[in-house]
């Protein structure tokens, strides 16, 4: 095991510096220029901006420097906002999105396991078909309908909870909802799928025969064996949505990280479009590697020794 | 099952250590709120003791600060925090004059040349005096620190301020210099009636030497990392979330102040701003066209005329080296059609250069009132120049390309233009290109578009900060647009020192560029539809920046 991880710390740092790479040549294919008031700069500006920042030399030069100072740990400082360091930029708008994208999957998580797990055992029944409803509505439905609906109810009509802005817990509670539906919509069909295909299983019938109770059965040798696929899918998207999403952010007005990505996109803030790219990948890569753990605990016939291996 | 309980307990513990840090604004600032809303009935009742005094305002913006650090500010968001923060030696008025602000007194050498400022006694937020030094640091430190606006020394005429630009001298040689605490005194190259009207703009502005020495790089990327000399302090700026002005108490005019504290929240998307106009938690919001149906009619709605110009560039290249063919599109497009129908968020028609309600002459007349409107739509003589080019060139049409950025105005605007050329003068063929802004700007620079949708702004208020930009080989240029009368008058008018001269000289050089040469076609003059409480008064806007002036504010 232990050789296994220190392997897959290896192909993560790789593939890490080949993201850095692919990211800072695609990048120098934007137009225009990282530097601010674009419209007004003469060209006599631009030299001398682009001598300041060593924007003039060689790109091979530029991208060893940039990998010299990333092994130090120095992302860079931003263009759009003159001099702030990229690391305090990240950390500093990550808080927000990692609050409303967990409590998003959390809350997502469970609802959706509720709902998968009662259509699954109600099957072909009414509460079935609620839950199927449920779960297409929340894939077909994009997060930002459902987000200014409930910024338009419950802010501005009920006035049961502020309608945007970030000041206090309360506010992070309707952006957080608005996300869940996603979660709770791909979790539910998840486990409803699983669970089915699950309980024909010749090893449920064999419980069955065996006179364990329903319940037994049901949470420990059907749920367990349903989750598989759902974390699978979890731990990506929990990546994914903890790290900021531009709608949701932009909607409510929160200070996050996916809005601060797509504006740095936009106006060529090199070092900010490297340094979330990094910070995405890395979180991205580790969760993969955490999700491949967890399969060898939740499924004991997945070894991760790599020498042995089970037909599953 | 131990080991999945094991699990949720460190996720939800996770979850609790990612709220801890989640900079939520302390209890302070929720007392804050304007007090018509439902927050402020939680607030302890300390807070709403002092809420009851104090004058506050909630704004909004649209973006987060780039920066405050005045050598390097180039946004308007930066410049109007940086004049509420900060002063110079002349603050423009409600009238959108100069006034002298920190300089008490300013002398001028018979020559024009050479001017002498005496500082009044004012201080940092720190104690430290503002001395002349802090100017003269100041002034430098934009040419070290390559700031984006260091070409309004140039522009002014501050001594040598061209050669460092040109990199032949070092930004200690600018014509700048401390004679005493008090006094500093700034050497022109030729007279420049712009001089005061520029001394308003916050890269003018001068920062406490010894401060910025001590933060070094740090300066003014925190509210901590600044000190302040100007109407308000900035008491927290938390980044992309929103910032708080409360009164310096420190200020020399502070009795002229009346808002103890006016917070500003980042709010990007209209309809947020909408819905939080409707809870009363902000107090300004910027509507888009889509909500001016809405609000037109309501008591808080104001629509103010902005001098951001939307105009049309030439390529000056093959068919558009004809004067006639330029002459024939200026005629063709109907401008009222698109700002009234397809637009239709107040943008007003444009047929001339320099916008409306943006400068008034020495006698108080408007600049384009006073030149009158150039090549009104007329499509009976659009199409007898269009033919009357065609044959020139000896052709019977030709097809030709509209470059636009790709954001939803502009796009209207091509469409409607591809739509009013086609159907107004026969034989012409419109493909229109949409471009990324910056794409646009590389393709506008190196004139490879036949015709451009391009946008202009102010840099300040006088009408040269549009004229100037058509002389030849301009940075502004962008089109094989020359012609030596036009260049002459430009430089005049740099040169002449009577203002009523000075405003013939452009008026003419207007009417040059449009009745003469058809350089360009203007089609439009930007214009904000707002929201906004009616017991707000006094909050000064000016055409060019830095935009808002928050001093004189009050609440009825």
């Amino acid at each position: 095991m232990a050789r296994y991880i220190f392997q897959r710390i290896g192909y993560m740092a790789v593939t890490l510096l080949i993201i850095i790479t692919i990211t800072f040549f695609l990048m120098q294919l934007l137009p225009g220029t990282p530097f601010n008031n674009p419209e007004k700069l003469t060209d006599q500006q631009l030299e001398l901006l682009n001598e300041k920042y060593g924007l003039d030399r060689p790109l091979i030069f530029q991208y060893f420097t940039y990998v010299g100072n990333l092994l130090k740990g120095d992302l860079g400082t931003s263009f759009q906002f003159s001099g702030r360091s990229v690391t305090e930029i990240i950390f500093e708008r990550i808080g927000p999105s990692a609050l409303i994208g967990g409590q998003a999957v959390f809350f997502g998580a469970i609802v959706g396991f509720f709902l998968g797990i009662i259509s699954a055992l109600r099957h072909n029944t009414i509460f079935d078909y609620g839950s199927v409803t449920i779960a297409v509505l929340g894939m077909s439905i994009p997060s930002f309908v459902f987000g200014a609906l409930l910024q338009y109810y419950i802010g501005v009509k009920w006035g049961i909870l502020p309608a945007a802005l970030w000041k206090s817990y309360e506010y992070s509670i309707l952006p957080s909802i608005a996300l869940s539906v996603m979660v709770i919509a791909t979790v539910a069909r998840f486990i409803r799928s699983e669970m089915l295909e699950v309980l024909g299983q010749d090893y449920v019938v064999t419980a069955r025969a065996k006179g364990i109770s329903e319940f037994v059965v049901i949470t420990f040798h059907v749920v367990r064996n349903a989750l598989i696929p759902v974390i699978t899918v979890l731990g990506p998207l929990a990546v994914s949505i903890m790290t900021g999403t531009l709608v949701i952010e932009k909607i409510f007005a929160v200070p996050g990280l996916g809005e601060q990505f797509t504006l740095s996109i936009l106006v060529n803030d090199y070092s900010v479009i490297l340094g979330i790219t990094l910070f995405y990948s890395a979180l991205f890569i580790l969760i993969v590697f955490v999700v491949d753990i967890l399969y060898g605990i939740i499924d004991p016939r997945i070894s991760l020794g790599g020498g042995k291996r089970d037909a599953a | 099952m131990k080991r999945r309980f094991g699990l949720k307990m460190v996720l939800l513990f996770g979850l609790m250590l990612i709220a801890a840090g989640c900079n939520f604004s302390g209890s302070e600032d929720t007392g804050t709120q304007d007090s018509g809303s439902d927050q402020s009935d939680q607030s302890s009742s300390d807070d709403a003791d002092n809420n009851q005094n104090e004058s506050v305002i909630n704004l909004t913006a649209n973006a987060d600060i780039p920066t405050l650090d005045s050598a390097l500010a180039h946004d308007s968001i930066g410049f109007t925090v940086l004049n509420n923060i900060m002063e110079g030696l002349y603050r423009s008025d409600e009238n959108h004059q100069p006034q002298l602000a920190l300089a008490e007194d300013h002398q001028v050498s018979d020559d024009g040349l050479v001017h002498t400022f005496i500082l009044r006694d004012a201080v940092w937020s720190n104690g430290d005096p503002v001395t002349a030094e802090d100017f003269e640091y100041a002034w430098k430190r934009v040419f070290e620190k390559a700031g984006s606006y260091n070409v309004m020394f140039e522009t002014v005429g501050v001594k040598n301020a061209s050669a460092i630009l040109a990199g032949e001298k070092t930004p200690d040689e600018l014509g700048v210099e401390s004679l005493d605490e008090k006094t500093l005194q700034v050497t022109l190259e030729h007279p420049s009636p712009l001089f005061k009207q520029l001394l308003t703009f916050p890269t003018f502005f001068p920062v406490n030497q010894s401060y910025v020495e001590e933060m070094g790089e740090d300066y003014a990327l925190e509210a901590d990392n600044l000190v302040f000399n100007g109407p308000f302090v900035l008491a927290d700026w938390k980044h992309d979330q929103g910032w708080t002005y409360k009164k310096n108490p420190d200020y020399w005019d502070q009795e002229s102040v009346q808002m103890d504290q006016i917070n500003v929240e980042v709010v990007k998307e209209t309809s947020t701003a909408v819905n939080l106009y409707e809870t009363e938690a902000v107090d300004r919001i910027l509507l888009s066209s889509a909500y001016v149906e809405n609000y037109k009619d309501s008591e808080d709605f104001i629509s103010e005329l902005r001098p951001g110009i939307v105009f049309m560039r030439f390529s000056h290249k093959d068919e558009f080296a004809n004067p006639n063919i330029r002459r024939a599109i200026s005629l063709a497009i109907d401008k009222k059609g698109l700002t009234s129908v397809i637009l239709a968020d107040g943008s007003r028609p444009l047929n001339g250069l320099v916008p409306y309600e943006f400068s008034y002459s020495p006698d108080g007349q408007d600049f384009r009132e006073l030149n009158g409107e150039f090549n009104v739509h007329d499509v009976d003589q659009a199409q007898e120049f269009w033919q009357k080019g065609l044959d020139e060139l000896g052709i019977d049409g030709f097809d030709m390309e509209l470059t636009a950025a790709d954001n939803d105005y502009h796009v209207k605007t091509a469409e409607y233009i591809k739509d009013q050329l086609e159907k107004n003068l026969p034989g012409i063929g419109v493909d229109i290109k949409l471009v990324p802004f910056s794409n646009r700007l590389e393709l506008e620079k190196a004139i490879e578009y036949d015709m451009v949708i391009s946008t202009w702004g102010p840099d300040y208020n006088d009408p040269m900060t549009y004229v100037d930009m058509w002389v030849t080989d301009g940075p502004a240029n962008r089109m094989e647009y020359s012609n030596p009368a036009f260049d002459e008058m430009v430089k005049q008018a740099y040169a002449e020192t009577d203002a009523a001269a000075r405003y013939e000289l452009m008026l003419e050089a207007e009417r040059v560029l449009l009745e003469e040469d058809f350089a360009i076609v203007p089609l439009y003059q930007n214009a904000d539809a707002i929201l906004m409480r009616p017991h707000i008064k006094g909050m000064i806007r000016h055409p060019s920046a830095p935009e808002f002036d928050y001093k004189h504010a009050y609440i009825e």
